[in-house]
């Protein structure tokens, strides 16, 4: 995994509360083997018609909103199935960090172990995102603050987990460090 | 003055959390699925990793398989998409190469995940269990903690045995009261969901707790449990006691003999101790509660089945009000149906068949409704046939089908079309959760099964007697 110090975006914000991750990658689209190529079926039932046809006025589709890296949602995003193909389908549409007020527990949990920052703000900061679409932000992985409206705000991080992405280490590496201890446990337990 | 979940959480660490690093949590078991794990399989063969305990991995096919008969894998390249029957092959493949015992096409034991882990006896209390899967939650009936990961994390267990965890934290939700007669399991935790919210239970381990829990037997208590991610908790907890024994007794893998009445010794010390504290506590009174379903786009819009959908001012709750093409004011009661699903991990248990059977018998599923009974296994199934439920189904003109995810979660052909209104005994009534543009409403086996007959949602008191 490449390190991560800092994000440095434009904000793009989907406004609805608890978010599922049906919603970030329909149920259908997760008969694939590889974890590539999902970006393309991102909120695919928000953002496309029947006919496959890009909606217009769906914030992704909109010419200003591409590149953005920042997706500020709703309260409670992520909600739902464990499926990991959600924050896979994020990053591969190119989004880097999620802003919310709470983000579901599994869906947290896999988006930092593929590289994708979810950041917890306060109530006011988050109210000021949602009305201020398109804003410049930096989330700041050193200083663990997310800079919005020329403020710094504070977010919670798990330090091993910041540990693990700013210096682009996989956490299956560390477990298997612990091999003595699992067999002492093992042993201990038969 | 430990909790359950604290008991069974100190009894599994490997290497204590610190600030620094989360705890190391041992896994006593794994299971697996064919959605969530190749890609895991393929960061094992990329590092050459093997395996560490291919006995504590339990595996089979369920999500993406089709409920129509497919006796081998070359009736299933004719029946599935082909990316559908690629998983599938994928999934034998990588069982056959790690050593893991797959019970797969042929084997007597298929089903989902969470209904044949419990039959088999596989699900033990005090244990720790974890699969690819946020509906693992289910296990938690029998007083495990069960938990739902990712893939990445899927990885970790088939490596190490187990995973990197920080504590969470505990919330009680005390049932007071009993459930009125024909209120079921289902309406009980689409109430606690309504109740504590979404995303009230996100950070916690629930233990359920009271009266009206004692009550219940394992399969109610599984449907409860399962429905736990729905608050936004990982894991939802009953203690053992002596309903949960006497399901286990006699199962294939639950310990036998000397080594049986050596866990009862130690499983009869699981529950919370009396003075255990909790960082949260719920009150739920359920004496007067009715059968329930959900009105909107996620569990939590949850209404009793004669009461008015609510209204609310919130620009989102509009949104799902529009998509379910309700209106705010008006009751559920008496609105049209198109299709009913009766099955799933949260209810396709013989209970639950035997409960719509209880509705459907010498009666006639509604024109212009399709009625579809998907048995949550192999064993459920022959179980159901021996007792000839599904001769009630059939007769009733709805449609008996094979074990599996099914119209849950529709990867498996088996979908809701677009608009149209489905009222399903699964878990989700997500925006197309069970299929692009699908309608879905929650409610029991008993008020699916009502609603199928009426053509419309309708209250099951009024059918059972």
């Amino acid at each position: 995994m490449e390190p991560i110090r800092e994000i440095r975006s434009k904000t793009l914000v989907l406004p609805n509360d608890d978010i599922d991750t049906d919603q970030i990658i329909p149920a259908r689209f997760l008969t694939t083997t590889t974890r590539q190529g999902l970006g393309k079926n991102l909120f695919n039932d928000w953002r496309y018609d029947k006919d496959g046809r890009e909606r217009p006025e769906f914030v992704l589709n909109k010419p200003e909103n591409r590149g953005s890296k920042v997706l500020v949602a709703g309260n409670n995003f992520g909600c739902g199935s464990s499926r990991e193909h959600a924050p896979w389908a994020l990053l591969d549409f190119g989004i880097r960090a999620v802003v919310s007020t709470e983000i579901a527990d599994i869906f947290r949990a896999n988006s930092l172990k593929n590289g994708l920052l979810p950041v917890i703000v306060d109530k006011e900061t988050h109210r000021w995102l949602l009305g201020n679409p398109g804003a410049d932000v930096v989330v700041d992985l050193e200083t663990t603050t997310l800079l919005a409206n020329g403020r710094r705000v504070p977010f919670p991080i798990d330090r091993f987990s910041r540990y693990c992405l700013m210096n682009g280490i996989d956490q299956l590496g560390f477990l298997l460090e612990q091999n003595e201890a699992i067999a002492r446990y093992e042993r201990e337990h038969a | 003055m430990p909790s359950l979940f604290e008991k069974i959480w100190g009894s599994h660490v490997v290497v204590p959390e610190t600030d620094d690093t989360p705890a190391v949590l041992y896994i006593d078991l794994h299971l697996l699925h064919e959605v969530t794990t190749p890609q895991a399989f393929d960061v094992l063969r990329a590092r050459g990793l093997r395996v560490r305990r291919p006995e504590r991995c339990l595996a089979t096919l369920d999500h993406s398989t089709p409920t129509v008969p497919v006796k081998t894998l070359k009736e299933l390249e004719i029946v599935s998409e082909p990316s559908a029957a690629k998983q599938v092959r994928q999934m034998e493949q990588n069982c056959k190469d790690f050593g893991i015992e797959l019970h797969g096409y042929g084997s007597r034991d298929r089903g989902i995940v969470h209904v044949m882990g419990p039959e088999l006896g596989a699900t033990h209390p005090g244990a720790t269990i974890v699969c690819g899967d946020s509906h693992t939650s289910t296990h938690g009936a029998f007083g495990a903690l069960a938990f739902g990961i990712g893939t990445t994390e899927v990885g970790h267990v088939l490596a190490t045995q187990c995973l990197l965890q920080r504590r969470p934290k505990t919330l009680a939700i005390n049932v007071t009261g009993q459930l009125p007669a024909d209120v079921t399991a289902k309406d009980l935790i689409l109430k606690i969901i309504g109740t504590i919210g979404v995303g009230g239970g996100t950070g916690y381990v629930l233990e359920y707790r009271g009266e009206a829990i004692r009550a219940l037997s394992m399969e109610q208590r599984m449907t409860v449990c399962n429905m736990s991610i729905e608050a936004g908790a990982r894991a939802g907890l009953v203690a053992p006691d002596d309903t949960t024994y006497e399901y286990m007794a006699g199962r294939p893998l639950a310990p036998q003999g000397a080594a049986w009445d050596a866990a009862l010794k130690r499983w009869r010390a699981l529950p919370s101790d009396s003075d255990a504290e909790f960082d949260k506590e719920v009150e739920i009174d359920v004496s007067k509660m009715r059968p329930m379903v959900t009105f909107g786009t996620n569990p939590g819009m949850v209404i009793p089945i004669d009461a008015a959908v609510p209204s609310d001012g919130d620009p989102a709750f509009r949104k799902a009000l529009a998509y379910m093409q309700v209106e705010a004011g008006k009751p559920m009661l008496g609105k049209p149906v198109d299709v009913v699903f009766i099955g799933s991990c949260t209810n396709g248990r013989l209970s639950d068949i035997r409960e719509a059977a209880r509705v459907l018998r010498g009666r006639r599923v509604a024109d212009r409704v399709r009625l579809l009974v998907v048995p949550g296994s192999a064993a459920v199934k022959r179980q159901a046939e021996a007792e000839g439920l599904d001769e009630v189904v059939r007769a009733a003109g709805g449609e008996w089908r094979e074990p599996g995810c099914s119209m849950c979660i529709g990867m498996n052909g088996d979908t809701v079309p677009s608009g149209k209104l489905a009222v399903s005994t699964s878990n989700r009534n997500f925006e197309g959760r069970q299929g692009a543009g699908a309608r879905t409403v929650l409610a029991s086996p008993v008020t699916a099964a009502a609603a199928a007959i009426k053509g419309a949602i309708a209250d099951p008191r009024e059918l059972v007697s």
